[in-house]
């Protein structure tokens, strides 16, 4: 046995085999085609092999494990055939003029998609087929190293892993399929970096800076203590015993929160708050409500743009938009606008390297100085308000200028949608993000100007304490608990209750839970956390008396 | 056209597997293979679109085959459906 320490950054025990992301094939990149035709003639060489590789493994598996387990090969080799996917990806290839690498990727998705929304769960399991072939004809179109052959391919699908890696960016950690994922470790990354605020929204143990984490280890067993931050290499018996033990506790735990739900946000002394929850894409909005949310205190609507190959277009985003409030019955939903800069890139936007992407050209002063984006998403936004209680919040405010000219474009777009005859709900509250000292500065300025305050703790440290947050070497200067940041909150708070409006915190000191009295205590009227936080931080705040 | 009513048996409904099987047989005739369940229909010949309509235990499906040679593919669909589901 051989232990690795890390930093834990989800909590959770996992004990099971390594897989160790390769990942150079993590991603399919999109690229435009000049001949639709030779494409569409690589992808039928490609599903050709494809259904070669699946009867050999077929036959294989009929000799080694029998009829009934070898038989999901042939049924793969039947979805290659199926007409409808088939006619998907020529589809794309012809229309969008795409590579058959993507096109597939897409098909994938959708058909994916349709079996995980399915009742059945032997139907929803499906999903995991489609995503399996799919990848078997991504892997043949580039090219890409391997036969495809192996029995541990197969065998990982039927079998949670423990995925390493040296990190993963936003984007792959996004795009991985969580299914069968035990636990994250990576060699880099640090308790901030995004990789381990997705690994707690998902609630999958994480350990991360396993400085002596290599490839080598692909495949063998180990068990991730996510609260202790220590991976078990090939651990022995009595380790696994204890680490059993310990996930049985937790289990317990894991109990005793779901018994929270439905139990009021009230301390002792019967102060309430409000619990929303931090939400990045549609499909999380299962985990809030599963969790008993009290609304969505923050959704990054980044998503939209991410998913989307070109700019995504008023009526998109009208029918995204709506659909979520639908989904969350009446309850407030708080989207906050564009969020993207040098550090998160969408290609089609255009945006240069820079050289210090966090204090860059991005969020709001895109929107600003891009009103054509800006304008399309507000109108998309104040449309889709007449279906649920719809907030909207502004990133990276640093000045009550941008709050006036935020609120002229606002005058605008309703001008325009009342002209067109569109409808859109009376009142939508506007918040501002504080999350630059600057906007906390100046937070009794611009708290007249809008309805709510919500402080992004995250950024806030950065720029306060000058610390990249994806920098693990900076961590040990890099206090969360600085007395600077306390202040610079309570200065907002202070401000926004002077003017009759309210705050919120939505960055991840929201469930920091040794915080949270002295949130309650400054007043902070609601807290915004990732799902998988919810019942954690409502059974804190139901320990607590204020006064 | 020719149509029967068939109730399902198989525990697990329509899964993928004979659902593969159904494909197959469909495809080794020039009619046209429709299975409806409720108000949803399926192209029998596709497997995805068959597996989506989520054909569960005790669920009556109504199949239907229209074109040429609509009787024989009938009967083999009677007969498979009766074998394996």
């Amino acid at each position: 046995m051989e232990v690795l320490n890390g930093k834990g950054v989800c909590d959770g025990i996992a004990i099971g085999r390594i897989s160790f992301l390769k990942q150079h094939h993590a991603v399919v990149q999109r690229t435009r085609v000049e001949d639709p035709a030779a494409e569409q003639a690589r992808f039928e060489q490609a599903r050709d092999k494809a259904a070669q590789e699946l009867s050999q493994l077929y036959r294989k598996a009929l000799r080694e494990v029998g009829e009934t387990n070898a038989g999901i090969f042939d049924i793969h080799r039947m979805m290659l055939e199926d007409e409808d996917y088939n006619e998907s990806v020529e589809n794309l290839i012809h229309t969008q003029r795409v590579n058959a690498e993507y096109a597939v990727a897409v098909t994938s998705d959708n058909f994916a998609d349709m079996f995980s929304s399915m009742d059945s769960e032997y139907m929803r399991a499906r999903a995991q087929d489609v995503r399996d072939v799919s990848n078997r004809l991504i892997r043949l179109l580039s090219g890409s190293a391997g036969n495809g052959v192996p029995e541990a391919a197969a065998e990982a699908e039927s079998e949670g892993r423990i995925l390493c890696a040296d990190d993963l960016t936003p984007s792959e950690t996004v795009q991985l399929d969580k299914t069968h994922v035990l636990a994250f470790v990576t060699r880099h990354g640090s308790a901030n970096s995004h990789t381990a605020i997705l690994a707690r929204t998902m609630g999958i143990p994480a350990v991360v800076g396993v400085k002596d984490l290599t490839d080598a280890w692909d495949g063998q067993m180990a068990a991730v203590d996510g609260s202790q931050g220590i991976v078990y290499m090939e651990p022995d018996r009595e380790t696994t015993t204890a680490l059993l033990v310990r996930q049985e506790e937790a289990e317990k735990y894991r109990a005793r929160l779901r018994a929270l739900k439905g139990k009021e946000n009230r301390t002792r002394d019967g102060r309430t708050v409000q619990l929303y929850a931090n939400i990045g894409a549609p499909e999380d909005i299962g985990a809030a409500l599963f969790n008993d949310a009290g609304g969505i205190g923050l959704f990054r609507s980044e998503f939209l743009y991410l998913r989307s190959d070109d700019y995504p277009s008023e009526l998109t985003q009208y029918a995204a938009y709506r659909k979520i409030l639908e989904s969350m019955a009446g309850k407030k939903v708080i989207i906050r606008t564009l969020d993207i800069g040098a550090d998160k890139q969408i290609g089609y936007f255009g945006l240069g390297k820079e050289e210090n992407p966090a204090l860059g050209y991005r969020a709001i002063r895109i929107c600003l100085t891009r009103p054509d984006i800006f304008k399309t998403q507000l109108r998309a936004l104040y449309r889709a308000s007449v279906c649920g209680n719809l907030a909207i919040m502004f990133p990276m405010i640093t000045s009550l200028k941008e709050v006036l000219q935020i609120r002229e474009i606002i005058a605008q777009v309703k001008a325009e949608l009342t002209a067109e005859g569109f409808r859109y709900a009376d009142h939508v509250e506007i918040g501002i993000m504080i999350e630059t000292p600057a906007a906390a500065l100046i937070s009794d300025r611009l708290a007249p100007e809008v309805d709510f305050f919500s402080v992004g703790t995250n950024d806030l440290i950065q720029y306060t304490l000058a610390c990249d947050r994806q920098n693990p070497l900076l961590e040990p200067f890099c206090d969360t608990h600085h007395e600077a940041i306390l202040r610079l909150i309570g200065m907002a708070t202070e401000a926004a209750h002077r003017h009759g409006k309210w705050i919120g915190i939505c960055g991840e000191l929201g469930s920091d839970t040794s915080l949270t009295e002295q949130w309650l205590r400054m007043g902070i009227d609601e807290l915004s956390v990732s799902p998988s936080q919810i019942l954690r931080v409502r059974e804190k705040i139901r320990s607590i008396t204020v006064e | 056209m020719k149509e029967f009513k068939y109730v399902i048996r198989d525990e697990v409904g329509i899964h993928a597997r004979p659902a593969g099987l159904l494909v197959k047989e469909a495809q080794r005739f020039s009619s046209a293979v429709q299975i409806h369940r409720g108000d949803r229909t399926a192209d029998g010949k596709k497997l995805f679109a068959l597996m989506a309509l989520g054909v569960k235990c005790g669920d009556e499906v109504t199949v239907q085959c229209q074109g040429e040679d609509e009787d024989e593919a009938a009967r083999a669909l009677q007969v498979f459906f009766r074998d394996k589901l």
